[in-house]
C-alpha cells in the first residue's frame, strides 16, 4: 500500500524547496496577465492564446469573479486555477455568513496565499501552479487594492504588476510608465503593458474593468479594438514627434 | 461512552489535511464524552431545569442617539438562597464592546472571555477592529454548536463600531436577534415596564442612565432574585465608560424618601 503522507515539498542542501521553483516555471510557462490599479478603476488583463475554432470562448473565461467585489486573474494551470477559485469562492460566502460582512481584499488574498502555503508544506500533494493577481475594492472604505501571490504562498500588494509569459518586460514598462491614472487612463496603461508582449489586436487580449459601483465588467472585443486603435495612434505621434536621434531619459 | 458526531459542523477548509496543525489554533468542532445514560432526553430535560432558575437577574440595554446604555443588577441567587450581592454581571469584552451575564455565570464568563480573545485575534489578522455584528455572530454560532448539552448563556452584546452603536441579544438556544432595546431576566418583565414607558431615542446620556437606573431599581424591588447593586455602563464612540453603581436599597430611598407621617390618633392614658 503506498503511502500518501510523505511531502513531496523537502529542503534542497542549499535551502531551496524546488517543486515550489518548478512550480514557478510552469506559471513563467503560462498566458501573460497584467494588473494595473488606478485611484478609482482598477483594470486586469490576460493574453488570450488564439483560440479553436470550434470552441465556445465564452466558456474559457480567464478573468473571473469572486464576489461582487473582488475579481481574479491569474497565469499558469489552468486546472489547478479552478480549484484554488473554487475554494475562495467559497470562502467569501463563508466569511459573510459568519461576520455579515464581505471579505477585504487582503483577506481573501491572504487566505488563497494561504492555501498555496499549506500545499507547500503537506504530504502527498504539490504546490499549486499557478500565480494569481487579485483586485477588488474594500467593502466600507472602497480603497482600491491589487495584490499578487505565488505558488510559495507568499503575497504582496501591487499599484501595478504582471505575472506569466515575459512578465518582466511588461514589468519593466509599468515600473518606467507608471503614474496614479484613473478611469480610461488606467485601461490604456493595462493595454500597453500587454502590448509588449502580445500581438495586438482584440481577439489576443482580454480585458475587464473593476469599479466600485459597476462592479466587475468584461471589455468586448470591439471596445478593445477601439482602445488599442487609440495607443497606437498615440504611438505613430509620439514617433513623428521625435525627430533625430531618439532622446535618452 | 458515547460521542457526538459533530463533523457536520466542521468548517469546509479544515477538512484538508485534518491535523490540527493545519487548521492552526483555536479547534472549530467542539466535541465532549456525554454519559451514557438509557434515558438520554430525560437526563438534559433535568440538567436544564436544574440550571434555569440561574437566570435570576435583570439585564438590559438600549441603543439611544447618544450611543448604547448598559444597565444590570448584581444578585447571585440559588434556589431561594442568595449567593451574592456583588457579581459583575456586565463583562468588558474588549474597551468598545461590553456584554451582560444571564444564566449560567460560569458559561457567561468563559465564553465572553474567549469571545474577547476571538475579537483581538481577528484585529490582529484583519488590521481592523470587528463589528458588533462580527462578534455577535461569533458568539451565536459557538453557543449553537453547543445547544442541547446545557450551557445557559442570556447575554445581549452592546459596542460600537464603524456603522454606529450596535446591540444584539444572544442566547444558548442559538438565538440570535438585533434590536434597539433589550432586557434579559427574571426581572425584565419590570424592567421593561419601566423603560419602555420612559424611552426616547433623543435622550441625553445623564437622561438615558437615569432612565437605565431606575428601570434596574424597579426591577430589583419586585423581583426577588434580582438586587444588590445597579451598575449603568455607557458605551459611545470612543468606548465605554462606567457611569455609576448604586446600591438599590438607597436608590428605594432617593426615589421614595420617608416622609413622618401625622399621626391620626393618639393613644391617650385614661
Amino acid at each position: 500500500m503506498a503511502r500518501y503522507d510523505r511531502a513531496i515539498t523537502v529542503f534542497s542542501p542549499d535551502g531551496h524547496l524546488f517543486q515550489v521553483e518548478y512550480a514557478l516555471e510552469a506559471v513563467r510557462k503560462g498566458n501573460a496577465a497584467v494588473g494595473v490599479r488606478g485611484t478609482d478603476t482598477i483594470v486586469l488583463g490576460v493574453e488570450k492564446k488564439s483560440t479553436a475554432k470550434l470552441q465556445d470562448t465564452r466558456s474559457v473565461r480567464k478573468i473571473v469573479n469572486l464576489d461582487d467585489h473582488i475579481a481574479l486573474a491569474c497565469a499558469g494551470l489552468k486546472a489547478d486555477a479552478r480549484v484554488l477559485i473554487n475554494r475562495a469562492r467559497i470562502e467569501c460566502q463563508s466569511h459573510r455568513l459568519t461576520v455579515e460582512d464581505p471579505v477585504t481584499v487582503e483577506y481573501i488574498t491572504r487566505y488563497i496565499a494561504g492555501l498555496q502555503q499549506k500545499y507547500t508544506q503537506s504530504g502527498g500533494v504539490r504546490p499549486f501552479g499557478l500565480s494569481t493577481l487579485i483586485v477588488g475594492f474594500d467593502p466600507y472604505t472602497a480603497v482600491p487594492s491589487l495584490y499578487q501571490t505565488d505558488p510559495s504562498g507568499t503575497f504582496s500588494a501591487w499599484k501595478a504588476n504582471a505575472t506569466g509569459r515575459n512578465s518582466n518586460s511588461m514589468r519593466e514598462f509599468l515600473e518606467k510608465n507608471y503614474k496614479e491614472t484613473s478611469g480610461q487612463e488606467t485601461i490604456k496603461l493595462a493595454i500597453r503593458a500587454l502590448l509588449e508582449v502580445v500581438e495586438s489586436g482584440g481577439k489576443n487580449i482580454e480585458i475587464a474593468v473593476m469599479t466600485k459601483e459597476h462592479g466587475l465588467r468584461q471589455l468586448d472585443e470591439a471596445e478593445i479594438d477601439a482602445i488599442v486603435a487609440e495607443i497606437e495612434a498615440e504611438k505613430a505621434a509620439a514617433e513623428a514627434a521625435k525627430k533625430g536621434p531618439p532622446k535618452e531619459t | 461512552m458515547m460521542k457526538l458526531d459533530t463533523s457536520g459542523l466542521e468548517s469546509y477548509t479544515s477538512q484538508f489535511g485534518a491535523s490540527s496543525e493545519l487548521s492552526g489554533g483555536i479547534s472549530t468542532s467542539p466535541s465532549f464524552e456525554l454519559p451514557s445514560i438509557t434515558d438520554f432526553d430525560g437526563f438534559q430535560k433535568e440538567a436544564i431545569q436544574m440550571v434555569k432558575p440561574a437566570k435570576g437577574t435583570t439585564t438590559l440595554a438600549f441603543i439611544f442617539k447618544e450611543g448604547v446604555m448598559v444597565a444590570a443588577d448584581s444578585r447571585a441567587s440559588m434556589g431561594g438562597y442568595i449567593s451574592s450581592q456583588s457579581v459583575k454581571k456586565i463583562i468588558e469584552i474588549n474597551p468598545y464592546m461590553l456584554g451582560t451575564m444571564a444564566g449560567g455565570a460560569a458559561d457567561c464568563q468563559f465564553w465572553h472571555r474567549n469571545l474577547g480573545i476571538k475579537c483581538r485575534l481577528h484585529e490582529l489578522a484583519n488590521k481592523r477592529r470587528i463589528s458588533v455584528t462580527g462578534a455577535s455572530k461569533l458568539l451565536a454560532n459557538i453557543l449553537y454548536s453547543y445547544r442541547g448539552m446545557g450551557l445557559s448563556v442570556g447575554t445581549m452584546i452592546a459596542g460600537w463600531d464603524e456603522t454606529g452603536p450596535g446591540l444584539y441579544y444572544v442566547d444558548s438556544e442559538g438565538g440570535r436577534l438585533k434590536g434597539s432595546r433589550f432586557s434579559v431576566g427574571s426581572g425584565s418583565p419590570y424592567a421593561y415596564g419601566v423603560l419602555d414607558n420612559g424611552y426616547r431615542y433623543d435622550m441625553s446620556v445623564e437622561e438615558a442612565a437615569e432612565l437605565a437606573r431606575r428601570a434596574i431599581y424597579h426591577a430589583t424591588f419586585r423581583d426577588g432574585a434580582s438586587g444588590g447593586v445597579a451598575s449603568v455602563y455607557y458605551v459611545g464612540s470612543t468606548g465605554w465608560k462606567k457611569l455609576s453603581g448604586d446600591d438599590v436599597g438607597e436608590l428605594h430611598y432617593k426615589y421614595y424618601p420617608v416622609v413622618p407621617s401625622p399621626v391620626e390618633q393618639e393613644m391617650v392614658e385614661e
